[in-house]
């Protein structure tokens, strides 16, 4: 399926190595301060402000660091970064050549999603081209002293190796599974050296802010949220696809764009995310309040939730590591729950049973997957209650 | 004693479960820093780096723990030792998370105990736990959680149907999957600590499961049966193979006349199993309580350690003057030391080329069966096919040994049966014995003459130092006590991964009448230079192994000790449960101290081993009847062969 490119991206206007020059001329803190004016916060779904984690990197003691740009887009509903890949290819490898130059990094790695590797040649062809043009290998661009490369990688398929811990294991040719943190990559990451991990989205941003300047992206946005992101936008609408909106636009604003208009719930943030239901349709797309790492999936009024929720956990009961307690057992819990609630035999005291256990996967999970699992459990069963029950009384 | 195992920086183990290594501080004033953490309205100082766990431990504060253990690297899977660390969002696990500047931590709040709670509920939830018939009842972690957090029902269900099938494969080690709670300390043990790497987790979420190569039967991959594994699994999931019905059917069949040996190790051991503190002594008490079960001998292992440092130290004699003064350049030394059947297998499977370096001396289990089968047997007009010989050992491994094919020279099986520490003590218990107070007895005729050299084979270093005193008498014609005090050979002694000890031969006594039919003097060893070395566990004995490969230091060795099992036979896989630095320390004083009251000290020395060379093995040692009887040959196994 190549999905549709909705209106005009910012990618489109920037030109070729602007922010690479820009970088190499501000020096590595310049770059890393130019990323924090820009307020720009990793766009792969946890927000954390990209140029603080630059900064650690660069700011640890090691002669050999690492670059990795993590393209296991592997969240339900999102497919924005196959976009970006797909037609912004160089800026992503130039912003991961300004995040080599920013950290003191000679080799930088592209863990490309297993089933992604259609574009692999494609990536090799435009690494191969970055080559010859000098943007990578010694001496990029004249500078003495800056080498630096990158190599692709490939995942197999496991949806916990998006977590960047697990990914750099998964790199090491190891079993694909989050390490305890701390410490944390950017000071013990790939082979224990600093390694800063990024979204393929915030690469290409920090390209991008690299070429225009801080005060363009940080006036873009909200407070908090500065800036642009791309939005995986997929269910029950008339437009799906991949758009550009600035951070902060509310959930009706974007389902008025993308002719979701009637819709009853918005999934935000992929099966890690929320479900904001039609009365809460006013929240807005940021960190400060409704995160996302850009899947956006629409439900329209005949959408049964219980089978939303039912599809979600699956999802998770499918993608769990196995490694912590309560992510590999809880999930398991949750879905046999919602089968229950399916035949109508689910209590109310087990269902309040089971947002409690939500709860506590939540907080005592070791990784971002097993703490996010049952965000769209209970964000259903809190918003859509009446609606899952109402089995139990049809029956 | 401190004890090292192994050093961290070359671990086999994945990142995510290895030891947390600090960046040193970029202030030099920093190192060594101390930092405050308060726990519970407590405040602490520890050293940068130290682990929440390890910090509360300090305040005398409880925080329960499953996955983590003392001997292994930290995991931080099973989220039991969740807390609530002040400015953090998430429970942050207290064994995996380093102290770096000052916090505040909560132990148990209402979070923590939710959290905690629902942890053993969906553990229990997957537990195919039957209490009754499991033999980890009372001494169960999952139990114990269980009870610690208050659990009165199963609020996740509990499984009724088993799962999995047993695996019953191996002669040594049992696994049951359905008991297994994912905790991976034997994933960790196996990688990490024994670097045998036999398990590790496969498939995801509720599918993972902790398996073998292929997922096959634990007998026919590359376990070295070392059942460290067992020694550190917090449930029943793993155990070893036990023959206690056997044992108890030959000692009912009034036709079967049953003899037991005692290793040294179970006996500084088996009081844990009883109440008693690690580091007890029962070896006495345990003579009458083994009468009272209905054995009819007990004997001393120690008679055939006695007889192993004169067989292995004369087979080392052997290749001395073989590669000294005979100038044969295919003499394999160094010679290894070959008691430890774990350690047996883990060569057989990983350096087959080194294999010619094992002595062919059988362990001292095995040749006390063939004595018993032979001499004992013909001493006391017995038919051997009517003695049962079983052996109380530390040991999972020695239950695959004793079913060797080539252990039974004699025409019989060596040993029929191995019994390990934690058997033993419930068929005593099941006798009704109280075995800390029962009276004492002494060892049966005609073994009962034991010396302090047999007893120190239970700590690592033991066999060695057994094997010095024997040597340096017999060479320098000295007494061993004119060189070290007390005949405590010091060097050779401790916890230390890999040790190395040089013996210099400054002078050379007459050759003693055991010996003369192999040496005329010794004059070709007069100014060299006995060198020696230590390990224990195999991931020491594969770094000893790499150096030899590599042409290092070992390879200049003349003799090396190598024990499977971390702190050598007193931290076997047939120990009671739990192990740890401080209990295998306690066993081991327990066992030096067993070494100092003895009169005799001394292997050449023991009266009924010099007695069994006048009138059985008569020519002597590594003679023709001993080469028979005592020694065996080795298979090489390699990766791919059972």
């Amino acid at each position: 399926m190549i999905s549709s490119r909705r209106g005009n991206f910012t990618f489109n206007g920037i030109a070729p190595e602007a922010g690479l020059k820009a970088a190499l001329q501000k020096g590595r803190a310049g770059v890393i301060g130019e990323l924090s004016a820009s307020g720009l916060k990793g766009r792969g779904g946890a927000g954390f402000p990209t140029g603080v984690k630059w900064n650690l990197a660069a700011a640890a003691k090691s002669d050999v660091k690492y670059v990795v740009c993590n393209a296991d887009e592997g969240e339900p509903g999102t497919f924005k970064d196959r976009v970006i890949l797909s037609d912004f290819a160089p800026l992503v490898f130039e912003g991961m050549t300004i995040g080599g130059w920013a950290i003191g990094a000679k080799k930088g790695v592209l863990y490309l999603r297993g089933e992604y590797i259609y574009l692999r040649p494609h990536l090799e062809k435009v690494l191969a081209e970055r080559r010859k043009q000098n943007l990578l290998g010694t001496k990029i661009l004249g500078k003495d002293g800056f080498d630096f490369d990158i190599g692709i990688r490939m995942g197999s398929g496991a949806y916990v190796c998006g977590e960047e811990t697990a990914l750099i294991e998964s790199l090491e040719g190891h079993r694909g599974e989050p390490r305890n943190r701390p410490p944390f990559p950017v000071d013990t990451g790939f082979q224990n050296k600093p390694t800063i991990v990024n979204n393929v989205e915030t690469l290409t941003w920090a390209a991008c802010i690299l070429s225009k300047g801080a005060a363009w992206f940080k006036k873009i946005g909200t407070d908090k949220s500065a800036g642009l992101k791309l939005y995986s936008v997929s269910g029950d609408c008339t437009r799906p696809g991949v758009y550009e909106f600035p951070l902060g636009i509310t959930v009706a604003k974007l389902l008025g764009e993308v002719g979701g208009e009637n819709a009853k719930a918005v999934q935000v943030g992929g099966a890690s995310g929320r479900c904001v239901p039609a009365s809460e349709f006013a929240r807005t797309l940021a960190f400060e309040d409704v995160p996302t790492g850009g899947s956006i999936i629409v439900f329209g009024p005949q959408r049964d939730m219980l089978r939303v929720a039912r599809n979600f956990m699956d999802f998770f009961v499918e993608e769990s590591c196995g490694q912590c307690t309560p992510c590999r057992e809880g999930n398991v819990k949750l879905l046999e729950g919602l089968e229950l609630l399916e035949e109508g035999r689910c209590s109310m005291r087990y269902l309040r049973e089971l947002c409690a256990l939500g709860e506590t996967m939540a907080v005592a999970s070791k990784c971002g997957l097993g703490q996010s699992s049952p965000t769209a459990f209970l964000s259903i069963v809190q918003h859509f209650q009446d609606e899952l029950m109402g089995r139990m009384h049809g029956r | 004693m401190a004890e090292s195992v192994k050093a961290a920086d070359d671990s086999r183990a994945p990142v995510s479960q290895r030891p947390k290594t600090m960046a040193p501080p970029s202030d030099i004033r920093d190192i060594g820093a101390l930092v405050t953490v308060n726990i519970d309205g407590q405040d602490v100082k520890v050293p940068m780096g130290t682990t929440i766990l390890e910090a509360a431990k300090k305040a005398g504060i409880r925080i329960p723990t499953l996955c983590y253990h003392e001997d292994l690297c930290i995991a931080g899977v099973c989220r039991i030792c969740v807390v609530e660390v002040d400015g953090q969002r998430t429970l942050q696990a207290a064994c995996a998370y380093p102290v770096t500047s000052p916090l505040k931590v909560k132990t148990h709040t209402r979070k923590v105990r939710q959290a905690r709670r629902h942890v053993v509920d969906l553990l229990l939830s997957t537990h195919y736990g039957e209490c009754y018939s499991c033999f980890r009842n009372n001494n169960c972690e999952l139990q114990a959680l269980a009870k610690e957090c208050g659990v009165d029902f199963f609020r996740f269900g509990h499984p009724e149907q088993p799962r999995y099938e047993v695996d019953r494969s191996s002669y040594s080690v049992v696994r049951d999957m359905n008991k297994c709670v994912l905790c991976r300390r034997c994933v960790r043990t196996c990688i990490d600590l024994q670097e045998v790497g036999v398990l590790e987790a496969i498939g995801r979420s509720a599918n993972t499961k902790v398996a073998t190569f292929l997922d096959k039967p634990l007998g026919e991959v590359v376990c070295i049966n070392c059942g460290q594994c067992i020694n550190r699994c917090p449930t029943g999931a793993l155990r070893a193979n036990d023959p206690t019905d056997e044992v108890w059917a030959a000692i009912d069949d009034p036709k079967k006349h049953v003899v037991i040996q005692t290793a040294p190790s179970p006996r500084a051991a088996i009081g844990e199993c009883f109440g008693q503190p690690p580091g007890k002594a029962l070896t006495f008490e345990l003579n009458t309580a083994l009468k009272q079960c209905g054995f009819d001998r007990v004997f001393d292992t120690n008679f055939t350690a006695d007889l192993t440092i004169l067989e292995e130290g004369t087979e080392l004699i052997i290749r001395l003057k073989k590669a000294l003064v005979d100038k044969d350049p295919l003499v394999a030394l160094p010679q290894f030391t070959s008691c430890s059947p774990g350690w047996v297998k883990y060569i057989e499977h990983f350096y087959t080329e080194l294999l010619p370096h094992v002595s062919s001396a059988k362990s001292p289990q095995q040749m006390f069966g063939a004595i018993i089968k032979t001499y004992y047997a013909k001493l006391n007009k017995l038919d051997p096919q009517d003695i049962v010989t079983v052996a109380l050992m530390p040991c999972s491994a020695k239950k695959f040994e004793c079913n060797r094919q080539e252990m039974c020279s004699s025409g019989y099986k060596d040993i029929d049966y191995g019994l390990t520490t934690r058997e033993l003590a419930q068929m005593i218990k099941e006798a009704g014995i109280d075995l800390p107070n029962m009276p004492k007895s002494n060892f049966d005729d005609p073994f009962g003459t034991a010396t302090g050299s047999g007893v120190i084979f239970g700590a690592t270093g033991g066999v060695m130092e057994a094997a010095l005193r024997t040597v340096v008498e017999l060479v320098c014609g000295i007494k061993v006590e004119d060189l070290f005090a007390h005949a405590d050979i010091i060097p050779v002694r401790g916890f230390e991964g890999v040790r190395y000890a040089e013996i210099p031969i400054t002078k050379v006594g007459p050759v003693p009448d055991i010996l003369k039919p192999l040496v005329k003097d010794w004059n070709w060893l007069k100014g060299a230079t006995l060198k020696v070395g230590i390990c224990h566990g195999t991931a020491n004995a594969k770094k000893v192994l790499e150096d030899i490969r590599a042409g290092g230091k070992f390879s200049e060795c003349h003799f090396i000790e190598f024990m499977a099992c971390p702190g050598g036979c007193l931290g076997g896989g047939g120990q009671p449960i739990p192990t740890g630095p401080a209990i295998r320390a306690a066993r081991a004083k327990a066992i030096y101290d067993e070494d100092k009251g003895y009169a005799i000290r001394k292997s050449h020395e023991n009266p009924d081993v010099l007695k069994i060379y006048k009138d059985f093995l008569t020519d002597g040692p590594c003679g023709h009847l001993s080469h028979k009887l005592l020694h065996t040959h080795y298979t090489a196994r390699g990766k791919y062969i059972v």
